[in-house]
């Protein structure tokens, strides 16, 4: 059945390529049904949805957890009865529990990191972006692609599952170091929640393989004629190097996962040595705590880029198309996008500088660490000089984009602190970190999903996203988040700890109570704009402007030459070709040249 | 109550937002897409001028506000603290000034470049001069960096000098015990399957190991200030880390592999409750890996203070393995009778 599906699908891209017009119909007159359209899809177009609307559920639920625990940290004396009639005895006398905070604050980083700004974002830009950029009917196996999705609808389950479970979610941070993570004695979060957590992973790992294979193999097998390499957008560049980042990491969490579940079911000693947990005398010997780290972060290190590439894939292109110019140095920005991807392998153990790692070693991870400045450098040069002496259409994508690269310069510069491990001995595991990722990777791809939902939400849904809510949305934002996090760093700087439930007994960090409760309060502020966002998303679908063109930005790239609504398979007629870069804007006194026309007799040469 | 009333003006807020919002794609309309294009492009533009300024003014004022509470106030109370500092100065000098100038180019840029009828987009799809510029500058300046940064950490990290003092600090949920080696300067051998709290071993120290008859246990740590010390570090159950803002160093504590770090406190306890005008002053050993439920609470105190006062709050400090044999109230045969007790704290 699923076979002959997939034989159909290529039938249909073949015959379209060959006969136009047959192929069409052909495919017009295939009836679909409720659940072969909007369920079991093949179309990436909707698949593409299905994990952008799928991430932002999620999305909805990890930002909520974070108001509860900033809810504990900006008001640890006070109490929230309306709290306790919601959660029951994790918020005891209306109280927030230790246990709970930490599951909330586990949850939140497992879910946004790996549910909404990876499958959220790469699940949807991929699926959206590359057929439809290379000139493709669809990606290479439509099938495996709707495995992708359901498999992360399946790890979704597990891991809202584990939500309810009586010891509650697994709580001891989203990098689940063992011996916590493996020993249900020592935390409550450890015990069947964790293994919840763990299978879940695991769906996630096969869904995001699935979904990397194809990608890779898209977009080297099925670009459309005339579209080299070098001619295609650095959206599909991006999105290119994340799958392979993914394609080559994941798989080495997956080890590290399923040793942890041998560790906890089966008594091997993987991780585990010389415990004595709660006065029990633990008999697993010979194994290292640390080797967990190593895999972890081999995949973790990686996976921040997964998160952040497709933003900056994005970025570059909105940019390029709203300051009506082309990026500018686009070989410099491919280069630089694999010399990320590259070095990206080789910093893990910058995470992991004061374990007790050979000073030695550290010192090459040091030196691999700062050397990632260099390529980040070159890309913020090159969006700077992308506007420079542009004329700046400012869409709300391309406020999204400007607000990216103001994050990205912020938190990569306190990246340079963090890879000098002289620094680190001082701020490892401070909210100078917190400051430092949630600029860099959280904030930040966020911006890089809002411009690419802001921009190509009319290719999705044939209408626009309300331009008033949207300037809202990204004001508040984009202020929110410097309010929240610019702070952050002068906790750091007094060296308190992150992941901790209260501040108050110590001496040495209590002075920033206000501080706290002052962040605590835009949070929820930017939450509630988040939720016009998703209400201006739901609204739009339905009730948005529609279009009346084709190319409502006047952009180059081959998605702006499908129809408005295009059907399964993109293009009725015949696949374009392609005879350009992305990235012919203002050439030649002209506003932009389509990468489908034909190089002019007369045309300079750049 | 409240949280009724919070909600109430949230949906109020959302309700007049969605009607402005409505409103003015009516009013766009009306007036013309391209007209209300170039307005909002003004706006935008012009806000991002306002978002620069007020940005830099609010560092300005935060920094005002909260320089004070951190720790560049207080000199380090280590010497390798010391150098830390100083390299923390020069990232934030270097990192300080692209940070100013890359955001000023590209708010200005956003401001300067919004869209004009006037103006063409200025076709400049790349320049290679630029591209080496950009990739050869920022090297140099890591170069800079990770050569202080690595000569700095080479001095951190190597043996800790001859005769520094040592002191194990194991760490367990949720609470830091402390050992010192006693005179003869060795810690005595563990064995954790030895561990046995109610037995006085909580550290599972092997008693047959005679080098573990004069160790002290304690709660707390105590050091003696200008004297280089060196910490043994352990865990019992989960990961933990000896972290010590003040001295700007940090360590993990895992179970089954040891770690170390060694530093020289500068100033005694007495003399930082001055320096900081803080009569509450304790130098805090803070938890700064996440160990389970407790882990906010895991708190451990150093006492720096000079020899003499050391020497005194040694003093009557009896060896774990004296309060130990002295409780089984078999004062006879002492030595020998030790080797019988881990076998019968392996039975629990
Ligand atoms: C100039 C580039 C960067 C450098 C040198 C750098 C360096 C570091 C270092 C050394 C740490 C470990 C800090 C610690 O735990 O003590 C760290 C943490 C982190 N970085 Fe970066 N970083 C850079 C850019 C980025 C980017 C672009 C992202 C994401 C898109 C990112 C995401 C993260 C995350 C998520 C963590 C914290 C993980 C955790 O402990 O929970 N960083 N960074
Ligand atoms: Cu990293
Ligand atoms: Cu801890």
């Amino acid at each position: 059945m699923s076979e002959a599906t997939i034989q159909g699908q290529s039938v249909i891209g073949k015959v379209a390529h060959d006969h136009g017009h047959a192929g069409h119909h052909e495919h017009d007159h295939h009836e679909e049904s409720f659940i072969s359209k909007y369920v079991f899809s093949q179309d990436h177009k909707m698949i593409a949805k299905q994990f952008l609307i799928t991430g932002m559920i999620w999305a909805i639920i990890g930002g909520l957890f974070s108001v509860l625990f900033r809810l504990q940290l900006g008001y640890p004396d006070a109490t929230f009865p309306f709290l306790e009639d919601i959660f029951g005895k994790w918020a005891q006398g209306g109280k927030i529990s230790p246990d709970f905070y930490y599951a909330l604050v586990t949850m939140h980083g497992t879910i946004l990191v790996f549910f909404v700004l990876t499958a959220g974002l790469s699940g949807t830009f991929a699926n959206l972006l590359i057929p439809l950029q290379i000139g493709a009917r669809d990606m290479a196996s439509p099938m495996l692609n709707m495995l992708s999705y359901w498999f992360f609808f399946g790890a979704s389950i597990v891991m809202f599952a584990s939500l309810f479970v009586q010891t509650g979610p697994a709580a001891g941070g989203w990098t689940i170091y063992p011996p916590l993570s493996a020993l249900g004695q020592a935390s409550e979060g450890s015990k069947i929640g964790m293994d919840l957590w763990l299978v879940s992973m695991a769906l996630f790992i096969v869904s995001s393989l699935l979904g990397g294979l194809n990608y890779i193999s898209t977009i080297l097998n099925m670009r459309t004629k005339g579209l080299s390499m070098t001619r295609l957008p650095l959206t599909v560049w991006a999105l290119f190097f994340t799958a392979v980042l993914g394609v080559l990491s994941f798989p080495v969490l997956l080890s590290g996962a399923i040793l942890l579940l041998f560790d906890r079911n089966l008594g091997t000693s993987f991780y585990l040595s010389d415990i004595v947990v709660k006065g029990e005398i633990l008999p697993n010997e010979g194994g290292s705590a640390i080797l967990f780290q190593h895999l972890f972060w081999f995949l973790g290190h990686p996976e921040v880029y997964i998160i952040l590439l497709p933003a900056m894939g994005m970025v570059s292109e909105v940019m390029s198309v709203n300051a009506r110019k082309p990026i500018f140095g686009y070989l410099a920005m491919i280069v630089s996008l694999f010399a990320i991807t590259i070095l990206a392998f080789l910093v893990w153990a910058h995470h992991m500088f004061v374990t007790g790692l050979n000073p030695f070693l550290g010192a090459f991870f040091v030196l691999l660490t700062l050397l990632i400045a260099i390529p980040s450098a070159v890309k913020v040069f090159n969006w700077l000089t992308t506007i420079w002496r542009g004329n700046l259409r400012f869409t709300p994508a391309m406020l999204y984009a400007i607000g990216f690269v103001s994050l990205f310069i912020s938190g990569g510069l306190t990246g340079i602190f963090l890879g000098n491990s002289t620094l680190d001995l001082h701020l490892h595991d401070t909210y100078f970190v917190v400051a430092h990722f949630h600029i860099v990777m959280g904030v930040a791809s966020f911006f890089g999903m809002f411009a690419g939902l802001n921009h190509w939400f009319p290719k999705m849904y044939g209408r626009y996203l309300n331009n008033t809510m949207a300037y809202i949305h990204f004001w508040i934002t984009f202020v929110g988040a410097y309010l929240i996090f610019w702070p952050m760093h002068y906790q750091g700087f007094a060296g308190m700890p992150r992941r901790y439930y209260d501040y108050s007994n110590w001496e040495s960090f209590k002075q920033f109570i206000e501080l706290n409760r002052f962040i605590s309060t835009v949070a929820m502020v930017v939450f509630a704009a988040q939720l016009l966002l998703v209400f201006n998303f739901f609204y739009s679908i339905f009730k948005g402007r529609k279009l009346k063109t084709e190319n409502p930005w006047g952009a180059a790239t081959l998605e702006w030459t499908t129809p408005i609504n295009p059907g399964h398979g993109n293009w009725p007629g015949e696949i374009p070709e392609v005879h350009r870069w992305a990235y012919d804007y203002g050439k030649d006194g002209r506003e932009f040249i389509p990468q489908n026309e034909p190089v002019g007799p007369n045309e300079s040469h750049h | 109550m409240s949280g009724f009333f919070i909600l109430a003006i949230l949906a109020l807020a959302f309700l007049v937002v969605f009607q402005i919002a409505k409103a003015s794609e009516y009013v766009s309309v009306l007036k013309g897409e391209e007209k209300t294009f170039l307005q909002n492009n003004k706006i935008n533009a012009f806000l991002f001028i306002v978002f620069l300024v007020a940005g830099l003014v609010g560092v300005w004022y935060c920094n005002e506000l909260y320089y004070g509470k951190t720790l560049f106030v207080q000199p380090s109370a280590s010497d390798h603290g010391e150098k830390i500092d100083k390299m923390m100065w020069i990232t934030l000098a270097v990192t300080g000034v692209v940070f100013f100038m890359t955001q000023i180019m590209l708010f200005w840029f956003a401001y300067k470049y919004q869209y004009s009828e006037k103006r063409k987009a200025y076709y400049y799809p790349h320049n290679n001069k630029w591209e080496v510029l950009w990739t050869v500058v920022p090297a140099i300046f890591l170069t800079v960096l990770v050569g202080f940064g690595l000569y700095y950490w080479f001095g951190i990290t190597k043996e800790a000098p001859q005769g520094s003092q040592v002191v194990e600090i194991t760490g367990k949920q949720f609470n830091w015990l402390v050992r010192y080696p006693g005179k003869d300067a060795v810690l005595g051998r563990k064995n954790y399957r030895l561990t046995n709290a109610s037995d006085g071993n909580a550290l599972g120290v092997d008693w047959e190991d005679a080098s573990s008859h004069d160790d002290i246990e304690a709660s707390e740590v105590h050091l003696v200030v200008n004297k280089p010390v060196k910490f043994v570090i352990n865990a019992q159950d989960v990961i933990h880390d000896v972290g010590l803002p003040h001295f700007r160093l940090k360590m993990d504590a895992v179970p089954g592999i040891p770690t170390t770090i060694w530093f020289t406190p500068k100033y005694t306890t007495a003399e930082m409750k001055k320096i900081t005008g803080n009569k509450d002053f304790v130098y805090e050993i803070s938890c700064d890996q996440m160990c389970g439920s407790g882990h906010y609470s895991m708190k451990g105190i150093i006492v720096v203070e000079t020899q003499e006062e050391y020497n005194a709050w040694l003093a009557d400090k009896k060896p774990q393995y004296v309060t130990v044999m002295e409780g089984k109230k078999t004062p006879v045969a002492v030595a020998d009778s030790a080797t019988a007790k881990p076998i019968a704290a392996l039975s629990k």
